[in-house]
């Protein structure tokens, strides 16, 4: 693959040297054809390949096995799992993780970009701080806080003991109400860094001098990052929405790890439910279909964002 | 530019000469390596396993064995998901008693009956050829036997001034209140009680100790009627009177052992590895403190005439039917299986030969391994009365659905008849499918 990236890198700067002729252009044009082609079979290969085959199946019966048939049975899965209670339940607990857990990265990243922005003291061991938690790969990060919150001997029962909080251990992924919020609040810890770092880097990039003529007519701080910053961030935030909503919208391996989906479903979401369709249950057409939906959603999601935030004129 | 072209043609016929290596067909010379999926819970260890792998390879040199381990909630997966690969990525695997039907199904196991000597046959115990025995045809090699057992703290008892552990699931909530009140426990029981399978492997014990079983004669759901929703009753009512340590919902196996091996809990309910690890200690606090009572039972159950209850958790090695080594694969798993490692083994995992429970070769068992003289009695008086959970194609939804119904009356959600009632109305449609 670094091969191919490499290929594809000079491509564009032969493409970008000065055209002398119609016919050297069009040689350019071949070559870069000729280039990409490894690249384009690849990704064919690997990336829109496993889609058509996902959707193929999302209309077929297709229990797990080598030796077993698969039926053809029209949109059955789709209508199955549309009227199946279980599959809005999650749908619901889903949106809440998402809702929940995009919010607070958004707010708290958003917090954090700005101070980062401002050169407090040590902001620079702040910025490099920031990269752990989101260098940390999810299921270890899954590991780590579940046993933060162990009822035993976890870290947060620890914590609040000694801050005399609590006077005895609690279980906390055993409430139906705790355990989703306690989930969120790990995925936050995990990739709020990012949103920070996205809306930082953006924030830098942002014209001093607007700042500074606002500041001059009076404004104070909080009505120039409203009012001056915040809409001109609008691109990047876009950027973090979009980015962090389809993930967070298929979150799975956080809650493999900290409650495989209990107590008593209350962590079940869309893709985990796909999975035990997919490979515990045998269903494999369903869990195609529960696929399909989960990118219907998502692309859904996305349009809306970009519908209502996305301004052309402003990324001039 | 033209150079710049030239290194580029040079660099793109690079990448099909590589891509072309590559895809060559691979020439079957030197050793055949056979891939082996197993567990890294229960049993051996792999530093174990990884020295019969070797031993093996140094008698059989045109064999090499690549072990792969991992924890036991990702076998199953590992297995459907390996079987999609031609070859399959692993060419045996270990299965556990309740996924036989589902693999045979899908046409993953290896029909493996005709390679199975008399001796194997007679000399192991028949219970761990009936965990992979279906219509007559043997699908798998027994390795691993276990139940669970039922395991107390002698310290904690006799620092509360109890003698003899309880033989009625109402002797130890008398115990564990004595424990509770006199301060040597918090919550003196623990379980894995999570959304897994280990919480249908504890109902089971209840249940069958209350004289209930999961389906009645006839195959239908039958753990919805009062014995079974009497042993979730008293599940919930364990907690929430603090005898039952509340994070057994959140807990499985291995989180059961942590605490008890940490001195916090004076009953557990768990598999054969626990004992073994109570008297290690790099990781218990106990060591030389654990013990093994027979799984209490309840008092109707008993006076019904239930003298014992506990859940099979059996293994079995199965070769995967694509694979193109089933003649190597054979040799090591009846290596594996041979006499000779399971008695050398037998610290962590007592042997599937019954042969070696009879005689002089129970004599050799009992002094092979210092823990052994304790494991083996508790053995013999255990696994008699391992109940067998349904051995339907469907299993893996039907326990996600009996799963879910003892958390939510766990939890409060709903009540424990209405939770199990739902349960069973899932498994009669599973049924029906």
């Amino acid at each position: 693959m670094q091969i191919h990236l490499l290929l594809y890198v000079m491509t564009f700067k032969i493409k970008s040297l000065p055209k002398q002729s119609y016919s050297l252009k069009q040689q350019d044009a071949r070559t870069a054809w000729l280039l990409l082609t490894p690249s384009l079979l690849v990704m064919l290969g690997v990336t829109l390949w496993p889609v058509i085959s996902t959707f193929i199946l999302s209309f077929l019966n297709a229990p797990t096995g080598i030796n077993q048939a698969r039926t053809f049975v029209g949109l059955d899965n789709y209508i199955t799992m549309l009227k199946d209670q279980v599959f809005w339940e999650t749908i619901g607990r889903t949106l809440y993780f998402m809702v929940g857990s995009v919010g607070l990265e958004l707010t708290l990243g958003l917090a954090i970009a700005q101070l980062i922005h401002s050169r407090p003291w040590g902001w620079k061991f702040l910025r490099i701080s920031l990269i752990i938690p989101w260098a940390v790969p999810t299921i270890v990060n899954g590991a780590m806080w579940r046993w933060i919150y162990n009822a035993d001997f976890g870290a947060l029962n620890g914590l609040l003991m000694q801050l005399g909080l609590i006077n005895h251990y609690v279980p906390w992924l055993t409430f139906p109400g705790t355990a989703m919020n306690l989930v969120i609040l790990a995925d936050v810890w995990h990739t709020m860094p990012f949103v920070a770092l996205v809306l930082q880097a953006a924030l830098a990039t942002l014209p001093e001098d607007l700042d500074e003529a606002a500041a001059v007519d009076g404004a104070n701080a909080w009505q120039r990052f409203w009012q001056i910053r915040l809409p001109l961030l609008r691109p990047a935030i876009l950027v973090a929405l979009i980015v962090r909503t389809v993930e967070a919208f298929r979150v799975f391996d956080i809650v493999y790890i900290i409650t495989s989906s209990g107590p008593a479903n209350r962590t079940l979401t869309i893709t985990y439910l796909t999975y035990l369709n997919s490979f515990a249950f045998g269903k494999q057409g369903i869990g195609a279909a529960l696929s399909f939906l989960i990118s219907i959603f998502t692309i859904t999601m996305a349009l809306i964002y970009i519908r209502f935030l996305y301004r052309p004129e402003e990324t001039q | 530019m033209r150079t710049i072209n030239r290194i580029c043609m040079m660099l793109f016929a690079i990448v099909f000469v590589i891509g072309a290596v590559g895809c060559a067909p691979k020439q079957a010379a030197g050793p055949v390596t056979i891939h082996i999926l197993t567990m890294d819970q229960a049993g051996l260890k792999p530093a174990e396993i990884d020295q019969i792998a070797r031993d093996f390879e140094a008698q059989n040199p045109d064999i090499k064995v690549n072990m792969e381990y991992l924890g036991y909630d990702f076998i199953h997966d590992k297995i459907t998901t390996g079987m999609a690969a031609k070859p399959p990525a692993y060419d045996a695997a270990m299965i556990d008693v309740i996924w036989p039907d589902e693999f045979i199904k899908a046409g993953y196991l290896l029909d493996v009956t005709d390679r199975v000597t008399p001796d194997m046959k007679s000399g192991m115990f028949p219970a761990s050829w009936n965990g992979v025995t279906r219509n007559g045809k043997i699908y798998g090699m027994p390795w691993l036997m276990d139940v669970k057992y039922f395991m107390y703290n002698k310290d904690m008892l006799q620092k509360a001034g109890i003698t003899d552990p309880p033989k009625t699931w109402e002797e130890l909530v008398d115990q564990a209140k004595t424990i509770k009140d006199k301060g040597v426990a918090e919550f003196p029981i623990i379980w894995s009680w999570n959304q897994k399978e280990g919480v249908v492997c504890d109902y089971a014990v209840l249940l069958y100790g209350n004289g209930g079983s999961f389906v009645d004669a006839s195959g239908k759901p039958a753990f919805n009627n009062d014995q079974g929703v009497q042993a979730l009753e008293w599940m919930k009512k364990s907690i929430d009177d603090g005898l039952s340590n509340p994070s057994s919902v959140s807990s499985d196996e291995n989180a059961v052992e942590a605490d008890f091996l940490a001195g916090k809990s004076a009953f557990a309910v768990n598999w054969l590895f626990q004992y073994s690890d109570s008297n290690d200690a790099s990781k218990s606090q106990i060591v030389g403190q654990a013990a093994f009572a027979p799984m209490p039972v309840f008092q109707a159950g008993m006076d019904a005439g239930v003298k014992g209850s506990s859940v099979d958790g059996s293994s079995s090695f199965a070769i995967m039917a694509t694979t193109p080594y089933a003649d190597q694969t054979w040799k090591f798993l009846a290596y594996l299986a041979s006499n000779e490692v399971q008695m050398k083994y037998s610290k962590e995992m007592l042997p599937v030969w019954q042969t070696d429970f009879e005689g002089d070769a129970l004599k050799t068992l009992e002094a092979a391994n210092p823990t052994n003289p304790v494991t083996v009695p508790a053995f013999l008086g255990q696994f008699p009365f391992a109940n067998e959970r349904p051995t339907v194609p469907y299993y893996n939804e039907a326990s996600a659905a009996l799963q879910l119904a003892i958390q939510e009356a766990l939890t409060g959600v709903k009540s424990p008849k209405d939770a199990l009632d739902e349960a069973a109305a899932k498994w009669v449609e599973l049924a029906g499918k």
